[in-house]
Parts: C-alpha cells; structure tokens; sequence
C-alpha cells in the first residue's frame, strides 16, 4: 500500500515540474529564458519520474524475484545518468550558437558577451 | 597500457549493463555473450583510448576524486538543484525576470573542470552557461534575475568552483 503512495508522489512531482517547463516554454519572452525552463524543469522532472520507475521495479523484484525488473531499473538509471549529461549541455550548445548567430536576449539589463566580442 | 585496459573496462561494464537479462553466469548473461562483449569491447579499446586520454593525464584514476565527486552530485548540488526548480516554477507562475548576460572568472585551469562547472551552472538556480572565452577559462552566464552588475563566482554558483577544483584540478 505505501508503496502506492511513494510512487504516486514521485510520479506527481515530476509531471508537476515537466508541466511547469512546458508552460515556461510558452510563456518566456526569448530563447535563453526559454532555455532555462525547459533545461531545469524538464531535467528535475525527469529525474522524478525515472526514480518512480527504479522504485518499482526494484520492488517487483523484491516481492516475485524475476530479474527482468532488475534489467528495468539498471537502464532507466543508465537513461538518467545521460539525461544528466547531455541536457545542459544540448543547452548549452543551443545558447551558444544563438547569441553567435546574433539572437540577442530580450530585456536584457547587461550583456557582457557582446562588449567582449570572442572570437 | 593502463589507458588501454580503463577503455577496454569500461566498454565492458557498459556492455554487461546494457545487456544484462538471464543466463547461466551469475544469473545475468551467457557465455557466449560475455565472450562477445569482451571482443567487442576490445575493439571499442583499441579505437577509443586516444580520445578518452587525449591529454595523457591519470588524475582522474584516484578513487578519491570519485567519492568527493558523488558527494558533491548528491549533497550540495542536489540541493541546489532543487532550489533552481522552485524558483523556476515561481518564475514561470508569475512572470517576474530581470535578464542579463554577465561574466565571471572561476580560474579553473582543466577542461574536465570548465565542462563540470558548466554544467552545474545550467543545472543550478536561474543561470545558463552560454559562452567560454577558452584562453582564461571566464565564463559568459545568462542570469535570469539580475540583482548586482558587478558579480562574483559567489552570486552565481555559491562555492561550486571549490569543490569542482578538489574533484577535476
């Protein structure tokens, strides 16, 4: 029964927050605030819900001993751990490429990057 | 030699990870499936190892290192993970942002050091990453709630170059 429980707050915490980004993505003005909803919420969400999937499994296989629930949790926590990785920096590379490309922010009060023009 | 053998080890566990399911050794795999992971694993090594040890340095070999590393991930910046989130959600609720792109000099002297600051920037509350001047390792931050035009490390990413500097300097 707590188990119920457990993984329905998991669950809840992620959608809440996938939910959330969604939302900033619509809402946010340009595409670095639009980054930073989408690469954060979506991230911790996402970790959330991975987390429900490797609690479940791991108590499938506690309760029935099939080691195909093992097989579930050790890719969902490989899955994670290269959604880890490479969201900041798909992120990364997006504002990167954005601000060389000339997309300056919107609003913005100070922008050190175009006074210091890299090369 | 040792390069050789970390790339060929780590193929393996991969492999053995992802292929994990039933069979006679340990109740994971075939034979001859782990015999075909170590071939292919092999290969992969033989392949690989110029681009895992570009720069010939071993400091990354010292368990040490890893077990600063996991408590940095799971304590300080879990927790700032965290608070990144709520102030994302009261961010996107309400509307309230104060952009701007600033720099800070972190003096971190690795790459695998610049890469992981970077990242825990992305990932930690309202800044991104956007830019890297790669002569002084500064980095270019998009703050989302700018509140001073003259910013340190500690305004941005708290005390994260410390640790970043025990784990990859």
């Amino acid at each position: 029964m707590s188990i119920k429980i457990v993984l329905g707050l998991f669950l809840g915490i992620g959608v809440i927050f996938n939910c959330l980004g969604s939302i900033g993505l619509l809402r946010f003005p340009d595409v670095y605030t639009r980054l930073h909803a989408s690469t954060k919420a979506t991230t911790f969400g996402s970790i959330f819900t991975s987390l429900a999937v490797v609690i479940y499994s791991l108590y499938r296989w506690s309760s029935l001993g099939d080691s195909k629930f093992v097989v579930l949790a050790f890719h969902t926590i490989i899955a994670l751990i290269f959604l880890i990785i490479t969201n900041p920096t798909g992120a990364h590379a997006i504002a990167r490429a954005a601000h060389r490309s000339g997309v300056l922010p919107k609003q913005a009060v100070i922008d050190q990057l175009k006074e210091a023009k890299l090369k | 030699m040792i390069d050789f053998f970390i790339t060929f080890l780590i193929s393996l566990f991969t492999y053995l990870f992802l292929t994990a399911s039933s069979g006679e050794i340990l109740g994971f795999w075939s034979t001859l499936e782990l015999s075909f992971g170590v071939a292919l694993s092999i290969i992969v090594a033989l392949l690989a190892t110029r681009v895992l040890f570009q720069k010939k340095s071993y400091r990354m070999l010292n368990p040490l290192r890893w077990v600063i590393f996991f408590i940095y991930a799971f304590g300080p910046f879990f927790l700032a993970m965290a608070k990144a989130n709520i102030d994302v959600a009261y961010r996107v609720i309400t509307g309230k942002i104060n952009p701007g792109i600033v720099k800070i000099s972190p003096n971190l002297k690795t790459d695998l050091g610049v890469t992981l600051l970077a990242n825990s920037i992305t990932l930690t509350p309202g800044t991104l990453s956007v830019d890297i001047d790669e002569e002084n390792n500064d980095l270019y931050i998009h703050w989302i709630n700018v509140t001073t035009l003259k910013p340190t490390t500690k305004h941005i990413c708290e005390n994260f170059p410390q640790w970043i500097r025990r784990i990859a300097e």
